[in-house]
């Protein structure tokens, strides 16, 4: 059997790619696609560094088949600076020094600006409870946690 | 390595076709997050893959008999949005959404949950307590069943060649009715049950227990609907002797296995824990409808 074409929607660009069944969207993203800014952590859904929005919904895109995103809309972390604009995200993780190797910032990017998008202001308890499927080994979360919280405050006080 | 065909009907008997006449092994693909998992791991190797959601009725909750039809691809995230639901199955509701993180929720269903058959499933004994029915379609057509009649041990359930489940219905709920569902984990989010509790009650003028259905969680091959633990309570106003005898009805009832989660001994123990604490959740809400 032939190879599935897929046309799909990724960063508002349309895009097609061939993939195998067995292929996940992370794979397809990365190796089909060539689109690297996505992270394979697990492969397993636990540590969520392969985070995108499908059809406005945060996933893992580990846990999705490449063939499954036929006509649906994908963003991932190549689409988060507006040209060398970085997003108050990017600005405020580097700013904070919420990263270090780096591998779980796509993932913690996305689902962050998923959460500020439906909660603007959320508590501490809540960009924790949101954050729990991201796992990070090297900053300990608190530095994560600050600069998500300061960027809440921020694009609420620029709103 | 065989090819893994991939299909996605757009009707229920066109994937009943499907999964009737497949070559070997055949696999339903609904949120993905069981199944994919256990591709990456060769656990299951499948021939076929039916992609159920682009059936427009599995995507969508609706109201019936006064009660809820919940679509089998209908997400954690879907079902804790939804405008109504959640008011009057909270306890549901609440299990289906301590499954994995925010990602997995964006996915992950209840009728997965359930057809999982994994013996920690969260979701599954609140939907006992519940008493929701599993909708299935099939080669001899639909039939529906209690849900404690899918799983049938770890890993396997009870559908038969070519059948898979459609939908969950929630049935309609009296006055002054509640559910609650609580689990023991040793952290606070992310983890599977050590044991689990769900329970659903309906209370008189008076506060007295008309009605109950007491399940069980990770402490057995399946889910268990304990009717011993509901008849502690049933005619009480869960007064200190009732909560003690359901308690004690619920550790009873388990048949657990000594794991890397929690001993047998701890799992017993914890069962009554959890239904005393259910229970008195359930009766709150009762309370206020």
């Amino acid at each position: 059997m032939a190879r599935h074409h897929v046309s799909t929607n990724v960063n508002g660009d349309n895009v097609e790619f061939l993939c195998d069944t067995e292929q996940s969207l992370l794979d397809c993203l990365r190796n089909e696609l060539h689109m690297t800014g996505t992270k394979e952590g697990c492969g397993t859904g636990d540590c969520g560094a392969c985070s995108v929005m499908l059809d406005g919904r945060l996933v893992c895109s580990c846990l999705v088949l490449g063939v499954e995103v036929e006509g649906k809309e994908i963003q991932t972390i190549e689409g988060m600076a507006q040209g060398d604009e970085l997003h108050p995200l990017q600005r405020n993780f580097l700013d904070h020094a919420a990263l270090q190797c780096g591998i779980c910032t796509p993932g913690f990017l996305i689902a962050a600006r998923a959460l500020l998008e439906r909660n603007p202001d959320p508590t501490e308890t809540e960009v924790r409870f949101w954050l729990a499927g991201n796992l990070c080994r090297c900053t300990g979360y608190d530095k994560i946690v600050r600069a998500v919280m300061d960027t809440a405050a921020e694009l609420r006080a620029n709103a | 390595m065989d090819e893994m065909r991939f299909e996605q009907p757009t009707s229920v008997n066109a994937a009943v076709k499907l999964l009737t006449g497949a070559q070997g092994v055949a696999k339903v693909l609904n949120g993905g997050t069981d199944l994919l998992v256990q591709m990456r791991a060769d656990v299951v190797a499948p021939n076929l893959i039916v992609d159920i959601k682009k059936i427009a009725e599995m995507k969508v909750i609706r109201k019936e008999k006064g009660g809820f039809r919940i679509g089998a691809s209908v997400s954690g995230a879907e079902l804790g949005e939804h405008p109504e639901l959640p008011k009057v199955w909270p306890g549901v509701v609440e299990a289906t959404e301590l499954i994995g993180s925010t990602q997995v929720q964006g996915r992950a269903t209840m009728v997965g949950n359930l057809c999982n058959a994994s013996p920690g499933a969260d979701s599954v004994p609140a939907m006992i307590a519940a008493g929701a029915l599993a909708a299935i379609a099939g080669p001899n057509g639909k039939r529906e069943v209690p849900v404690e009649q899918i799983p049938v041990s770890p890993g396997r359930t009870s559908l038969a060649k070519g059948e898979f489940v459609t939908s969950i219905f929630l049935p309609k709920r009296a006055k002054k009715s509640g559910d609650a569902y609580l689990r023991f984990i040793p952290r606070t989010e992310m983890d599977i049950a050590v044991v689990g509790c769900g329970i659903s009650l309906s209370l008189d003028k008076s506060g007295t227990v008309t009605a109950a259905r007491v399940a069980l969680g990770a402490v057995a091959p399946t889910a268990l609907l304990v009717e011993d633990a509901a008849n502690a309570i049933i005619g009480t106003k869960l007064d200190d002797s009732a909560l003690d005898a359901l308690a004690a009805a619920a550790s009873a009832a388990c048949r657990p296995i000594d794991d890397k989660r929690g001993t047998k001994e701890f799992r017993i123990k914890i069962a009554g824990v959890l239904a005393r604490r259910v229970a008195l959740i359930a009766r709150d809400r009762a309370l206020q409808n």
